[in-house]
């Protein structure tokens, strides 16, 4: 009963999807008043019944309904509650149910927080999201029902997959999908500004704190799949050029490229043609990141089952909403025009730089990811694309937007002196040569990679500190700065310690693949791993080896490490918890390999320099973002418009 | 030409690229093996190392040979597939690929062997005959010694009902 609950809730949120979007951009085309104030209503209540569905599938899985398919495909009656729960979205059906719901989550969000919106700007945004709420929602329905019946019922379900169940799995799909789907508010005031024709200072700085918000939820997201990764493949690694890794990471340049160029239109009214291409962008890489996936167009280790009817409805969907949007743009971007001049030297050029290179590195991301299809497409022989290629391309791009990062902020708008920064500058230049060269020979050895990436952060620490020293300069309170500084300097330094930890991690990492009985010791960067043997113990849904090691530093203090090798109930499929301890300057990450003989295994030994400086840059990033969204001037702008 | 049309006609070409993209498997490496008489071998087998195999000793026979290693994650994953194919009568031998870390007979005696016979194929040299790009991989080969189908990737349940199951029954008659 409750999956047909589920199933007619999902009919309804599209019925109202339709009215949400049909209703309220006719009504801001013709001036409709009872139109336009359809919108809010019909969002709200088209966000009830999803969560309704929503909440529908989780009964589901929670009272282990093995009579639904997708409980039966991705649960396991001894799957600990918390990992039912998020079972509900392990499915590639849950996933695209989770989309919706989020989706319907930021409409319901825009349509209480834009009282101060003019009515017919309002109506159009909610409309437009309604629109893609209206493909989602029938893409679930006719071509991946969550609430599909599987009768006879089977008496037990095939488990979740194992990879997913993990601490970092709870939170990385709905963080990602805040992200994802939050770009599809700046999306839609975009397109709500094209079709007004009203692209002014006003739409951006309503754009800004959406978008910062998105960015926010997606950096944490990447940063949790990042992390992931790292403790549950028990390769030590974090990052894997995965196309869907790329397809989540492709937003986030598009975002951030966003971000910076909000700023400009919103303060200086340029680059608003650029600024609205990049809004339909980022979206349009959310959805095409979709599209990735959920087709099997490309294969991943982010295996869901794939189905033709999908991918060719997702393709419909994908040309509709971008080639829409795009189409709109070629027809009216030209129509508005910036005024404001700006020096060649200015703040202006340098956002502009910014943005170029951010979009360069996102097009070579987009190269590297799609190669293999066009390659295949042509007819021309199937290949991958990895690493060295990305190394290659994406990170020398990478390095001028470093470079520029110390210096924007410290440059004036409109026009700046190139010398006066230059001699500000020159001190910090000296200090990150020396901290380059300096860095990489105390590590033991020098590595030009590393001397960069040290460089770097250095350069961005110091232009970061100048930054506030210039805010202070005439007295005042820290404290008292407004957040939207505060955010910008701490998303600046926190790439700044994210360079860190990845030029130390890949200069001087080591691993060892080792064969070890009880007893039997190992070296690896100084530490001595003593291996105490296994045993075996069972968990809720797995039984598992646990191996027991003991590891001495250099200055002898000594801690265990416990990794485990799994063995999944159902399916049998094994798998490798590593045991880590944490440090700040460095990880000691230890995993199972094969039991060769009784009590004796081979084990994989990793030393992680600086690795947790990651996941540190990531949540110092988020708070920036979350820091800048809050600034009070977004509210006060927003009264003072309403005043008006 | 309007350069605002840029951006919508990149889109179209890549859409044009996804659209034909749909109607190909990414994960479907074709084999140029396909139709070919399998390559020979002798290998001695594992865990007995005076004992060798060769495919010659399977003609007359339809059977499949399976690509794996102790090391290979996926290969675990149909591990049970092939228990139950053997039970059903199934012909399976193993080519047990780059096991530098001599783990295949504990592994197998530990979880049960699938195959009639598992040869070594230590330096992966009879591997690169086959053109194995990765584990598992699986050839089925016919009752004259042809290759006729090479599945890349783990044997499921599905794989083995809708397409080994009643090619391996044609190739029987």
């Amino acid at each position: 009963m409750i999956p047909e609950i589920g199933h007619f809730a999902l009919v309804l949120a599209l019925l109202l999807a339709l009215v949400q979007s049909v209703l309220p951009l006719i009504g801001a085309q013709t001036g409709n008043a009872r139109f336009l104030a359809v919108a809010r209503p019909a969002a709200q209540a088209q966000f009830l019944f999803v969560v309704l569905a929503y909440a529908c599938l989780v009964t589901a899985f929670l009272q282990n309904d093995f009579s639904v398919r997708n409980v039966a495909m991705n649960s396991f009656s001894q799957l600990p509650a918390v990992y039912r729960f998020t079972a509900s979205w392990g499915s590639h059906e849950g996933s695209m149910l989770l989309w919706a719901l989020i989706l319907a989550f930021w409409t319901m969000a825009v349509s209480v927080l834009s009282r101060r919106l003019p009515e017919d700007m309002a109506a159009r945004v909610i409309g437009i999201m309604g629109l893609i709420s209206v493909g989602f929602l029938a893409f679930l329905l006719f071509t991946s029902n969550p609430f599909d019946r599987l009768l006879p019922a089977p008496p037990d379900g095939r488990d979740l997959n194992p990879l997913l169940q993990d601490p970092g799995m709870v939170l990385h799909p709905p963080m990602l999908y805040m992200g994802y789907v939050g770009f599809s508010v700046a999306f839609a005031f975009a397109i709500a500004a094209l079709l007004s024709g009203k692209l002014d200072a006003a739409w951006a700085r309503w754009s800004r704190p959406w978008t910062t918000v998105a960015w926010t939820f997606l950096t944490m997201g990447i940063a949790l799949g990042s992390w992931w990764a790292y403790i549950e493949l028990g390769w030590g690694g974090w990052w894997f050029l995965d196309p869907t890794e790329n397809a989540s990471f492709m937003p986030w340049l598009a975002g951030t490229a966003l971000i910076h160029s909000l700023a400009v239109t919103e303060k200086r009214g340029v680059f608003k043609s650029w600024t609205v291409l990049l809004a339909i962008t980022a979206f349009s890489l959310s959805l095409l990141g979709t599209f990735l996936v959920r087709s099997g167009v490309l294969s991943s280790v982010h295996a869901f089952a794939t189905d033709p009817a999908r991918g060719a409805f997702i393709l419909g969907f994908l040309a509709l909403v971008i080639g829409g949007s795009l189409l709109l743009y070629a027809l009216r971007a030209p129509t508005m025009l910036g005024s404001a001049r700006f020096a060649a030297f200015s703040r202006e050029s340098l956002l502009l730089a910014n943005n170029v290179v951010l979009v360069s590195a996102l097009g070579s991301v987009l190269l590297g990811t799609l190669y293999p299809l066009f390659l295949d497409a042509l007819g021309m022989g199937k290949i991958s694309v990895g690493a060295p290629y990305f190394n290659a391309v994406f990170v020398p791009l990478m390095v001028p937007v470093l470079f520029l990062m110390a210096v924007g902020p410290l440059t004036r708008w409109k026009g700046a002196s190139l010398p006066d920064i230059v001699v500000r500058l020159r001190l910090a230049f000296a200090v990150a040569v020396i901290a380059a060269v300096a860095v990489p020979l105390a590590a033991g050895e020098f590595k030009p990679w590393v001397a960069l990436g040290v460089g770097l952060a250095v350069w961005i620490v110091y232009g970061v500190a100048l930054g506030f020293a210039d805010r202070l300069k005439h007295g005042g309170n820290l404290l008292a700065l407004p957040r939207g500084f505060w955010g910008m300097q701490l998303a600046h330094l926190s790439m700044a310690v994210g360079i860190v930890g990845i030029a130390l991690v890949s200069g001087y990492e080591g691993e060892r693949n080792v064969k070890m009985a009880v007893g039997d010791t190992a070296q690896l960067a100084g530490y001595t791993f003593t291996f105490k043997g296994a045993e075996a113990y069972e968990g809720p849904n797995f039984h598992a080896a646990r191996g027991h090691l003991v590891v001495k530093s250099a200055s002898g203090s000594e801690f265990t490490l416990r990794p485990e090798k799994r063995l999944y109930n159902a399916g049998g499929m094994p798998m490798t918890e590593a045991g880590i301890n944490y440090g700040v300057l460095r990880d000691i990450y230890v995993a199972m390999g094969e039991e060769i003989e009784p009590q004796v295994w081979t084990i994989r030994l990793f030393y992680k320099p600086f690795i947790d400086w990651l996941w540190f840059a990531a949540a110092l990033m988020a708070l920036g973002g979350a820091l800048a969204a809050s600034d009070r001037r977004y509210r006060i702008a927003l009264k003072d418009k309403a005043a008006a | 030409m309007n350069k605002r049309l840029i951006p919508l006609i990149v889109f179209l070409v890549l859409a044009v690229f996804f659209a034909i993209g749909l109607t190909k498997n990414p994960r479907e490496v074709p084999s140029p093996f396909i139709d070919k008489p399998a390559p020979a071998f002798r290998l001695p087998e594992v865990g007995n190392p005076a004992q060798t195999f060769g495919p010659e000793e399977m003609r007359g026979q339809v059977w499949m040979l399976n690509v794996w290693a102790p090391w290979c994650v996926s290969c675990r994953q149909e591990h049970g597939v092939l228990m139950q194919l053997q039970a059903q009568g199934v012909k399976l031998v193993g080519l047990n690929w780059k096991d530098k870390d001599r783990e295949a007979a504990a592994l197998l005696a530990r979880l049960g062997s699938p195959y009639l016979s598992t040869v070594d194929d230590l330096d992966g040299r009879v591997g690169i005959d086959y053109g194995v790009t990765g584990t598992p991989e699986t050839f089925v080969i016919d009752k004259g010694g042809i290759i006729r189908f090479k599945q890349t990737g783990p044997i499921s349940e599905e794989v083995w009902k809708e397409k080994l199951e009643p090619m391996l029954k044609e190739l029987a008659r």
